[in-house]
């Protein structure tokens, strides 16, 4: 069941507890089929699963306190992501980082900006799908994606620094 | 300092959002801008560390025992048909999760073999695609004691057009491997050694072309073999069958 373990797998990125990652996946399947009716065959069943999965973790107790961070009000408008950040580039940052780093960073983001970065890259989903996921519009899920990996470059960079000045 | 103007479209055109003369004017504009190319590399190179790296939890054995018995096997109440819709609800699902387990499989596939592609290709395109250069097995092969969990031999190329260039570890599929470049003619090739475990299980026995790359991949007494270039198919073929005839010690 690959499925399975892709839902867990995102579930405790979300949740960041094995304990309720575990409650999370049991409530998803719970819903899965008991709502399995208003699936429509020939649509994206992932796209589908992954839906309940994470609105059933926004609705939850520790969904609720992780959303609580608070967004830029007109994601699109926000004219940063716009412009081009100054960067050590990203292959000489990765190769001086451990796999901890990077973990750290992306467990350190918001969670709108986790979610959309973990659907594109873990789950290679298109900008379609995260949008179909997520509910959102495929310009919001562009603007997310791009600041959550320039915050991910941000923290990364900081870390080298950091491991830089400890040497 | 990336072009203003194109800042925007890299992320899209890393993650295969680019398509028709949008993505060919990217290409252009990346064959002649050494900034914008730098950082697409980067941000290919970022993808994939967060693809890596986002592989990070899996359930355990009992709540996976737990969930199988919870799906497969519902305990009806005697004397009640309220189970009726859910079993056939269950059933439903169960035949959507095989068509999709096949579906999955596929895709995971694909994921692992343009993964293993697009190292190759960002390997080559850095400043060092190896950190050992030596065309001798000797140096080459002592260089990874120490770095990786397993051995490996190399063939001996005597006779053959094929030169060894270097070598330098890597991850993939968050499996740490030896990569190895050899030249032929005027073509690089990658090998990439490392424990036959996860993503790289699916690969199977595999002789495949992805985009122009030609790839070739086995599992040989607990490792996985995969040989990529852009050089013939032949030249491909013939290299991974040294490896195959080179027996590990």
């Amino acid at each position: 069941m690959p499925l399975f373990d892709s839902l867990y797998n995102l579930a405790h990125w979300l949740t960041q507890s094995r304990e309720d990652a575990e409650d999370l996946v049991q409530e998803t399947f719970a819903k899965a089929l008991k709502g399995f009716g208003s699936f429509q065959p020939g649509t994206n069943f992932r796209a589908w699963i992954f839906r309940i999965l994470r609105n059933t973790f926004l609705t939850s107790r520790t969904g609720l306190a992780a959303t609580a961070t608070k967004l830029p009000l007109n994601e699109e408008e926000d004219e940063s992501v716009l412009t081009p950040s100054p960067t050590t580039p990203e292959s000489l940052l990765l190769e001086r980082l451990e796999a901890d780093a990077l973990h750290h960073a992306i467990a350190g983001l918001p969670v709108p900006y986790r979610e959309v970065l973990l659907l594109a890259d873990m789950e290679e989903m298109s900008y379609q799908e995260i949008a179909d996921t997520i509910g959102i519009p495929i310009g919001t899920v562009m603007s997310r994606l791009s600041r959550a990996r320039r915050a991910v470059r941000e923290t990364l960079q900081g870390s080298t620094r950091k491991q830089g000045a400890s040497r | 300092m990336t072009c203003e103007r194109w800042e925007t479209k890299i992320d899209a055109y890393v993650d295969g959002e680019l398509a028709g003369e949008e993505e060919r004017n990217f290409r252009e504009h990346l064959a002649s801008c050494a900034a914008c190319s730098q950082a697409t590399l980067g941000r290919m190179d970022l993808k994939r560390a967060v693809k890596s790296a986002g592989k990070r939890y899996q359930p355990s054995v009992e709540f996976r025992a737990r969930m199988a018995r919870r799906i497969a096997a519902p305990r009806p109440r005697a004397a009640a048909a309220w189970w009726r819709p859910v079993v056939v609800g269950l059933a439903v699902l169960l035949l959507a999760f095989t068509g999709h387990v096949f579906y999955v499989h596929n895709a995971q596939r694909q994921q692992v073999i343009r993964e293993i592609a697009d190292l190759h290709v960002t390997n080559l395109a850095g400043a060092s695609p190896v950190d050992v250069v030596s065309s001798d097995q000797h140096t080459v092969k002592p260089w990874f004691q120490g770095k990786l969990p397993f051995t490996f031999d190399l063939p001996d190329l005597n006779g053959t057009q094929f030169e060894l260039i270097g070598g330098r570890m890597v991850f993939v599929e968050q499996e740490p491997a030896a990569l190895l470049v050899f030249g032929i003619r005027k073509h690089k090739v990658s090998v990439i050694l490392s424990l036959d475990r996860d993503g790289l299980e699916r690969l199977g026995s595999t002789e495949t072309s992805v985009n122009s790359f030609h790839l070739e991949s086995w599992s040989q007494r607990g490792l996985r073999y995969t040989v990529i270039s852009d050089a013939e198919s032949q030249d491909v073929h013939t290299l991974a069958e040294l490896f195959r005839s080179t027996p590990r010690q």
